[in-house]
């Protein structure tokens, strides 16, 4: 059966391959993205600002730390959004995003 | 870990067992923040010998979508707290919400869950959360499932939200939203609603249900014996060209190696939708 990623070699491949198997994707960081955004934001479509491919945020490759949440691009890899939560805050970085379409709110019933 | 919390008065509802057809819109997008409620414990149901279903009566529920999960609070007599996601089961024309937690035994909550969780407990819980891994009939089919383990929880409530709809529709409707469901579990004693997608698969002949055991079949098993591969994928799913739904649901290497070989068959990566959930299949 083949891998989904091609497996790291190296010093850190053992790292690497247990973040892997921890990795989660953007549905799992649908409740912390709640508590700052009021529409859902696992169904809004981000672009990469590294490779310009563009997928729900649902999609995306999610590692949860201690320090925060990492959301990834399955892509290219890089970071397309970062959540870290202080006692007095919500850090928020988004600028591995180049946009975020957020799909309009359905009118009241 | 027991949830300390202050008794909250709320508004009485009388959850039922049964599930309810109603014509109930899909729930729409909140227009608030998602908040922590203190939800009831009405019932505590063995499903198998490690997964209970919790039973809850949530004060304010807005309703929910097949596919999302909520986020599950513990908070310790010292303040500590632990924070899980567990899918929704139920199907949302249910009256109660309904989780099963599936026991890891060195899970730090889940044990709590299946094991000290008592009817009129409380538990602190935040949803329905999420809107990519989500299905409803009116989004249409073929619908092609496939699930590791405790993965067959938000794939679940898609099949009950679907028997629920499709009840008094005629079989025009049926052949519209077609369901095949794969699921991989190790040992048949392990397999979560077992007689319930029995008796739905022998009700609905456009819904197929193959199971696969991945470690001690019963002697006389004639099913799959093998981890889901490209192969039983191969001949389980439709073909690419029928487009179907596809959601992907359990341990991370098996919901990635599922995917990834559904792509390979070549199927439209935008349709297969994923949800992991770590390395142990379900939360700790």
């Amino acid at each position: 059966m083949d891998s989904v990623v091609r497996a790291p070699a190296g010093p850190t491949a053992v790292g690497e391959r247990f973040a892997e198997a921890l990795r989660l994707d953007g549905n799992a960081a649908g409740g912390i993205m709640s508590e700052v955004f009021v529409a859902d934001l696992t169904a809004a479509r981000a672009t990469c600002a590294g490779c310009g491919t563009t997928r729900e945020v649902g999609a995306l490759l999610v590692y949860a730390h201690s320090m925060g949440t990492v959301v990834r691009c399955p892509g290219c890899d890089g970071v397309v959004l970062r959540i870290a939560r202080t006692p007095s805050r919500i850090w928020l970085d988004l600028t591995g995003a180049r946009h975020v379409a957020i799909p309009a709110a359905a009118p009241p019933a | 870990m027991p949830a300390t919390s202050e008794t909250v008065s709320t508004a009485r509802s009388e959850p039922t067992a049964s599930p309810t057809a109603t014509t109930a819109a899909p729930a729409a997008s909140r227009a608030r923040p998602i908040a922590w409620r203190l939800a009831s414990v009405v019932d505590v149901v063995p499903e198998t010998p490690r997964a209970r279903t919790l039973r809850l009566d949530v004060p304010g529920w807005p309703g929910h979508r097949a596919g999302q999960h909520v986020d599950v609070r513990l908070t310790a007599e010292d303040g500590y707290q632990a924070q899980r996601s567990y899918s929704i089961g139920s199907a949302p024309e249910e009256l109660a919400v309904a989780l099963t937690v599936e026991r890891l035994d060195d899970g730090e909550v889940s044990p709590y869950l299946t094991d000290e969780l008592r009817p009129g407990d409380r538990l602190e819980l935040r949803g329905p959360i999420g809107g990519h891994f989500v299905w409803d009939v009116a989004l249409g089919g073929p619908l092609l499932l496939v699930a590791g383990g405790s993965g067959i929880v938000p794939l679940m409530a898609m099949l009950r939200h679907r028997a629920i709809v499709l009840a008094g529709a005629n079989d025009g409707a049926r052949h519209r939203v077609p369901a095949r469901l794969l699921y991989s579990a190790r040992r048949w004693d392990e397999v979560i609603y077992r007689d319930e997608l029995a008796r739905l698969h022998e009700g609905d002949p456009t819904l197929d249900v193959a199971l696969t055991l991945t470690r001690e079949p019963p002697p006389e098993w004639a099913g799959f014996r093998r981890r889901i591969d490209r192969m039983m994928l191969a001949e389980v799913a439709w073909p690419p060209a029928e487009r179907p739904h596809a959601f992907v649901c359990g341990p991370t290497p098996l919901v990635e190696s599922v995917a990834a070989a559904l792509v390979d068959l070549g199927h439209d990566p935008a349709a297969v939708k994923t949800e992991r959930f770590g390395p142990t299949g379900g939360a700790t």
